[in-house]
């Protein structure tokens, strides 16, 4: 067992705030940089305002491997516009300079962050305001590498769950997890196909029985009905790729910004917000 | 380089994490994870397996062709003790080729997709998916699942289908699915991290066969073993051929499965001097493909090793004559053997590469692929400063038809 408890404190009130309300919680993706530094940032401060109540932001790598071609595409424009992992940091803190309770979650991949230098990354992240990593290629195989340190340094290291991991392993998928559980509704990259929602309620049942942590679930959610369905059996909801798509469809031909970028996603968020409150829950006890 | 303790062997790795020192391990998405562990399963059953090995050894001989010819280059070595002498040296090593080439497809690859695709028989998976970059892995792997009645479909970055036509032709012919990766520099890095798309999309019924020796635990070890016969066999006929052991080895690396192949059955023979030649490109100081020399220690594609990139992580483009070189990592075991000196990585460019293919070509009546023409242009600077009872060995992986058009290309009228 860990010495020190993550502090994860924002991120349980959060779910608090949400199971109060008697709803599910909805967690947004969007790709630090993209198209451009400042429309990143605009966008992450316009999301809780629309109704998103947890951001996770991306840490742009060349090489996604579990992405699909919008999130492959979001990296490659932040990257081309000169994002790096300092840049990102920078604007989490920018972000948390106005918005004390909104849990930012930062996902990507291991190399960025083990060239930054492990030890740095999670202090710097810490000062920034960052609550948690969701780090692709870190399976609990390589937990020695990142995982431990971040709970010691008092970041959530959230973990992926899939429908591949059977109730044999998921006790070590879920032993050093903290903050929430993150169920990949389908075997496949990001933006893919839509699963059977139906299937997600018995998934999502299944973790649940190994974690008292919150389990949400994303892969494949695109528009409010969609939302609406998986919150029906889950304690979050989480909508990446389709908000890429919005916001890339708004572009113009050298993939800049225009007037209607950040609108576009943030219409798309109350869309799901709408979708995720449309879902009465059982207040928890 | 070599301030690290030295072990007691060289060939005992990687420990039971797949890791060669600190580089290797198991860096994937969590749907992959038990897939990886049950091909580690099915992988030690195998290799403890006398009707696997059986197996093996049948369809290595009467389908691949092997062994393959370890060939006294006696022009070759003529030709460099002219230069050695014109040099007032008077030496030049005794030049022997391990002809890989002359394997059925053509390269030291489909020793490898042997063992896989015998091992996905045994796992039960109907459906094959390879990455490639020369497009020889891809040959071979399209060539078992021909042999066997499995469905392949091989992932190859566009810029590579361009370059290497041939080889596309050839794994249609075998009916093989190609499909051209749009995605990032479109070349062998983004063909694996398709490849990988796939295979976490299509968990359940699909072997990935990876071609060399990086990726995730257990494939460096297992693709290294599937490739050790060219060391073992070497050793043999080395023996059969001048009662002792060679001197040196030369091979070229991309990944590094041709040379970890020849290499590991001789590491712990420490006489041994064992040098492995990356792709210089157009300079170490420009364009090139040289992980050990020009990179450093980063996470990509399921392991630890050493890789192009930049200050925040991000994979460069590799860049090299050689679509089978032109990778911005290097199998995890060789970041370890270079860690610990025991082998001596040097690098080629594009133009010695030519050179060296053309060189060949005249002297020995033998059309190496580029690749291996990386390591040949290794051995010319090599073998004139050694001894004459020097025995120098260089891998000829691949034959050089596939190159041809992109060779004509380079050389413009000096061939017309």
């Amino acid at each position: 067992m860990l010495k020190t408890q993550p502090m994860t404190q924002r991120i349980e009130a959060r779910f608090e705030k949400c199971r109060a309300e008697g709803r599910a919680a909805l967690v947004t993706y969007v790709m630090a940089g993209d198209p451009d530094p400042e429309t990143s940032l605009a966008i992450l401060k316009s999301l809780p305002k629309a109704g998103a109540d947890i951001v996770e932001f991306g840490l742009p790598f060349t090489d996604p491997m579990a992405d699909g071609p919008a999130i492959q595409a979001a990296g490659l424009r932040a990257l081309k516009m000169g994002q790096d992992t300092v840049k990102t940091l920078d604007l989490v803190r920018r972000f948390r300079a106005e918005d004390q309770d909104t849990p930012v979650i930062l996902m990507g991949y291991f190399n960025p962050i083990y060239v930054y230098g492990v030890d740095r990354f999670l202090a710097d992240a810490k000062a920034a305001g960052v609550d948690g990593l969701i780090v692709v290629d870190l399976p609990p195989e390589e937990d020695d590498e990142l995982c431990l340190p971040a709970l010691e340094a008092g970041l959530a290291f959230i973990r992926l769950a899939t429908p591949t991991t059977d109730d044999k392993r998921l006790p070590a998928v879920l032993t050093n997890t903290a903050g929430f559980v993150y169920y990949v509704s389908i075997t496949g990259i990001t933006g893919a196909a839509t699963p059977d929602f139906g299937k997600v309620a018995t998934a999502v049942e299944r973790i649940k029985r190994h974690t008292p942590l919150p389990v949400v679930v994303g892969f494949g959610v695109k528009s409010g009905a969609h939302a609406a369905a998986v919150a029906e059996g889950a304690d979050g909801v989480v909508v990446g790729s389709a908000l890429i798509d919005a916001l890339k469809n708004t572009l113009d031909d050298q993939d800049r910004a225009t007037a209607g970028t950040i609108e576009a996603v943030t219409k798309l968020v109350k869309e799901l917000s709408d979708g995720v409150r449309s879902v009465a829950k059982r207040a928890a006890a | 380089m070599s301030a690290q303790a030295q072990p007691n062997s060289f060939r005992t790795g990687p420990d039971e994490r797949g890791h060669f020192g600190t580089f290797g391990g198991r860096f994937v998405a969590e749907t992959l994870m038990p897939n990886i562990l049950e091909l580690e399963k099915a992988y030690e059953e195998a290799r403890n397996d006398p009707a696997f090995h059986a197996d093996m050894a049948s369809y290595s001989t009467h389908y691949i062709g092997r062994p393959s010819p370890l060939y006294f280059a006696e022009r070759m070595t003529e030709h460099l003790r002219e230069v050695s002498a014109a040099s007032g040296r008077s030496g030049g090593a005794k030049i022997y080729f391990k002809r890989e080439e002359l394997n059925h497809t053509g390269a030291h690859k489909v020793n490898n997709v042997l063992g896989q695709i015998l091992l996905a028989r045994r796992m039960g998976k109907k459906r094959i998916i390879a990455e490639t970059g020369a497009g020889q892995h891809g040959v071979a792997t399209a060539t078992l699942c021909a042999r066997f009645g499995l469905d392949c479909v091989v992932y190859m970055g566009a810029v590579d289908v361009e370059r290497q036509k041939p080889n596309v032709f050839r794994m249609h012919m075998l009916g093989a699915k190609v499909v051209p990766v749009q995605s990032g520099t479109k070349t062998l890095k983004d063909a694996m991290n398709e490849a990988l798309r796939d295979w976490v999309t299509n968990v359940a019924d699909t072997f990935y066969c990876i071609g060399t020796v990086a990726g995730p635990h257990p494939y460096p070890a297992m693709v290294r073993d599937f490739q050790c016969v060219i060391g073992n066999e070497t050793h043999e006929q080395m023996m059969a051929a001048e009662g002792r052991l060679p001197d040196s080895l030369v091979a070229c690396i991309g990944g590094g499965s041709n040379a970890i192949g020849l290499f590991h059955p001789f590491l712990d023979d420490k006489d041994i001097e064992i040098y492995g030649v990356e792709a210089a490109g157009h300079g170490l100081d420009k364009l090139h493909a040289a992980s050990l020399s020009g990179g450093r220690p980063g996470v990509l594609h399921g392991n630890r090793t050493y890789l192009l990139m930049d200050h925040d992580g991000q994979i460069q483009d590799a860049h090299s004559i050689s679509a089978g070189l032109d990778y911005p990592g290097i199998g995890p075991e060789h970041a370890w053997l270079h860690e610990m000196g025991r082998v001596k990585y040097i690098s080629a460019t594009d133009q010695e590469a030519l050179d060296a293919f053309q060189l060949c070509s005249r002297l020995e009546g033998i059309l190496p692929a580029l690749e291996p023409a990386h390591a040949l242009a290794k051995v010319m600077e090599l073998a004139p400063s050694k001894p004459k009872d020097h025995l120098m060995v260089v891998n000829i992986s691949g034959r050089g038809d596939k190159d041809l058009f992109q060779i004509a290309e380079h050389l413009g009228d000096q061939i017309v």
